[in-house]
């Protein structure tokens, strides 16, 4: 049997694999079957949308040629639109979306993350992360203002002298002033992280002040 | 090639215990190994290239800042989509159009099958580079957004965001086809042959059935069916199950074809080679959830990836125990046979590799290291220090006979061996104490900027460790350039020292 190639197909090739997929997969997707995915619709609060507001009237005639009025629906576009470049352009790859409940990392990034947190669309893949080059982003949403942003992810090193992350000059027509419609879903993005906990948005100072573990 | 050669071929070959077996030009096409060596040693290049845009970019010596195509982000996908789908893959092809074969003697199942799936793999592989590459650029498009909008799906034009799994939504069908051939191709002279089955073919033959299950499972899943918490288990079983379950059991199962033929002796212990692999076959699945430890994944399927991973160490050593055991008495050919010093040395870097996993699986060490360069360190040892090293070896061995000739270079041969493992060892050794820095700066609540400037001197060495072993294999690529050719050898490397029987 355990050199036959029945064997080897079907035990250790399919059984194997399947005991493993049921044990390690199936079991958490049966146990958070009853959650329900909330779609990007779903997602937008008001705390993006005032980040949204904030984005159309800093700028104006950028805002309106990409999206128009800053509606809870051009929002959610932007939302999905700024996943899918976070995701395109290897964010992901240095920046975490996930606060562990060790290593003093719920004193610099704010609350430890949780199940519930996942589930929506722009979790699909979900965006746990692998490797921090940069710090952990899921609490990133209102920390920073737009116009920070927008110099940022025009060029770091302007407001982040040491930092070694890459330019994206293609998110803006020019100038750090000019985003255009992908620089501008990047930054809805971003400020959206976070934007659903009750400490929002999180800065690191407020846990040295308040004595927080 | 003459009678005479083929024979040749033969006599070095399994045994057969069949007079009438087939020549090996019956049995094998080496047209298409060399094929699928230059493409698998064609996006090695591409993907070291990546490797080092990305390593100057974390150092500030990126010459090419902003431009939109040579964005580091999307090339450090660039570099791990190339290793995994253009060198391993194309160079695993390559390697079982001889191994299996001249293990069953029954040729592959149709060769312009062969054909098609070698021409289909690199239009897979190109795409996936093009798409990652372009996407971004072209992603905002309204048709995309509609049914992303419609469907609640990511639509990514370029990647998705599953390491591994980055190959785009529309190349993913085309990829399970051409899994899928690439299975029937191989099982058909697999199930022809009559008698036990070879240890190397236990493994071939898992392999294919766990390939194809493993790439639709984190290709399809998470991004269609479940999202959030279960998506992540799934995600951490695909991007450990395509190390553990495509490429680990080809590479052992090439070690158990390639190193008794080398040796000229049977594999020291038949029971060890079973315990080995089935060992890995029920364990290794199982612990795709380590790579998201202390995530809200529940704690008892956490607790199960990390003893599964222990126990599949204890299983790691029987193997490397048996092969050990099978060069006992032999120990000279690992000084003085080029392809058996690639086997043995990829060995001592797997045990170490298995060896660190028991220990950075558990939670202790995950608080300090995980996110950290300890893993990328890791990671490395693991494709290139074991995998990378013995598919060297393998193409050291075999190029002599599929281009009929010697090596061009005896040195430059050596060199490729000890820049390639040497500079794997310092980048290992670099990025493993750079973990440890990382760990404890962002424990310690410093600044960040502590973390990325206290890691300079170790991302620095970091690009000179890469650029040995880029250079290693520009050694590798000149001299087979060379030979090739046919340039006459000052040097050449002996039929000996490329594990060649002399005849």
């Amino acid at each position: 049997m355990f050199e036959s190639k029945s064997g080897i197909f079907f035990i250790a090739g399919i059984g194997f694999f399947l005991i493993a997929f049921l044990g390690n997969g199936v079991v958490p997707m049966i146990m958070y079957k009853d959650r329900h995915e909330q779609t990007a619709e779903e997602v937008v609060n008001k705390r993006v949308m005032a980040q949204f507001r904030d984005l159309a009237q800093r700028y104006p005639e950028s805002f309106q040629n990409a999206f128009g009025e800053p509606t809870e629906e051009a929002c959610a576009e932007a939302l999905r639109l700024g996943r899918q470049l976070y995701v395109g352009e290897g964010c992901w790859h240095c920046h975490s979306q996930f606060v562990r409940p060790v290593s003093n990392e719920s004193r610099r990034f704010g609350p430890v993350s949780k199940s519930e947190e996942y589930d929506n669309e722009l979790q699909r893949p979900v965006l746990f992360g692998t490797r921090r080059v940069g710090p952990d982003l899921s609490r990133e949403g209102g920390r920073r203002g737009n116009d920070w942003h927008a110099v940022h992810f025009h060029k770091p090193q302007v407001v982040s002298t040491d930092s070694p992350m890459p330019e994206y000059p293609w998110f803006f027509d020019g100038s750090p002033d000019k985003p255009n419609r992908r620089g501008i879903a990047v930054m809805t993005y971003i400020q959206w992280l976070g934007s659903w906990l009750e400490e929002y948005p999180y800065y690191e100072e407020l846990a040295e002040v308040k004595g927080e573990p | 090639m003459t009678h005479g050669a083929s024979v040749h071929h033969r006599s070095d070959g399994p045994v057969a215990g069949d007079a009438a077996a087939p020549s090996h030009d019956d049995l094998v096409d080496e047209k298409i190994i060399v094929c699928y060596y230059v493409a698998a040693l064609t996006f090695l290049t591409i993907s070291m290239l990546a490797g080092l845009l990305v390593a100057l970019q974390l150092v500030h010596w990126n010459p090419f800042r902003g431009t939109e195509l040579l964005s580091p982000g999307r090339w450090r996908m660039i570099h791990t989509n190339a290793i995994a789908y253009g060198f391993l893959a194309n160079a695993f092809l390559g390697t079982l159009h001889w191994a299996v074969p001249r293990l069953t003697f029954h040729k592959v199942l149709s060769t312009r099958l062969s054909w098609f799936i070698f021409g289909a793999w690199q239009v897979i592989v190109l795409s996936t580079a093009l798409g990652i590459v372009l996407g971004p650029t072209f992603q905002d498009q309204p048709w995309i957004l509609a049914l992303a909008k419609k469907w609640h799906l990511p639509m990514n034009l370029g990647a998705q965001g599953l390491e591994w799994g980055e190959t785009p939504f529309w190349i993913d069908p085309l990829a399970l086809v051409g899994l899928a051939l690439v299975a029937v191709n191989f099982m058909v002279p697999i199930g022809k042959s009559k008698g036990p089955m070879y240890v190397s073919l236990w493994y071939f033959m898992a392999a294919f059935v766990w390939t194809f299950l493993t790439y639709a499972m984190g290709n399809l899943l998470p991004e269609y069916a479940v999202a959030g918490t279960s998506a992540g288990a799934i995600g951490g079983l695909f991007i450990h199950d395509l190390v553990g379950l495509f490429v680990t059991p080809l590479g052992w199962g090439l070690m158990y074809y390639f190193v008794p033929i080398m040796l000229k002796k049977p594999i020291w212990s038949h029971g060890l080679s079973l315990v080995g692999f089935w060992g890995l076959a029920f364990f290794y699945p199982l612990q795709g959830i380590h790579h998201f430890l202390y995530t809200p994944i529940p704690m008892f399927l956490q607790y199960g990836a990390v003893i599964s991973t222990i126990a599949v160490e204890l299983v790691v050593a029987t193997v490397v125990i048996n092969f050990f055991g099978t060069l006992v008495g032999r120990g000279k050919e690992f000084f003085e046979n080029l392809p058996i010093r690639y086997f043995y040395t990829g060995m001592v870097f797997y045990f170490i590799t298995c060896f660190q996993c028991a220990l950075q699986v558990t939670l202790t060490f995950q608080k300090l290291i995980h996110f950290t360069d300890w893993v990328v360190g890791h990671a490395h040892l693991v494709m290139f220090g074991v995998f990378s090293l013995w598919l060297f070896g393998i193409m050291t061995y075999l190029f002599p006979r599929l281009l009929g000739r010697p090596w061009w270079s005896r040195s430059l041969c050596e060199y490729h061996y000890w820049l390639s493992a040497g500079g794997l060892s310092v980048m290992f050794l670099d990025l493993t104490f750079a973990g440890i820095f990382q760990g404890y700066y962002w424990s310690s609540l410093q600044p960040w900027d502590a973390s990325t400037n206290g890691s300079q001197p170790f991302w620095i060495t970091r690009v000179f460790a890469g650029l040995a072993m880029f250079a290693g294999l520009l050694c590798f690529l000149f001299n087979l350039w060379m030979t090739a050719r046919g340039a006459e050898a000052t040097d050449p490397l002996p039929a000996r020292a490329a594990g060649t029987p002399t005849a």
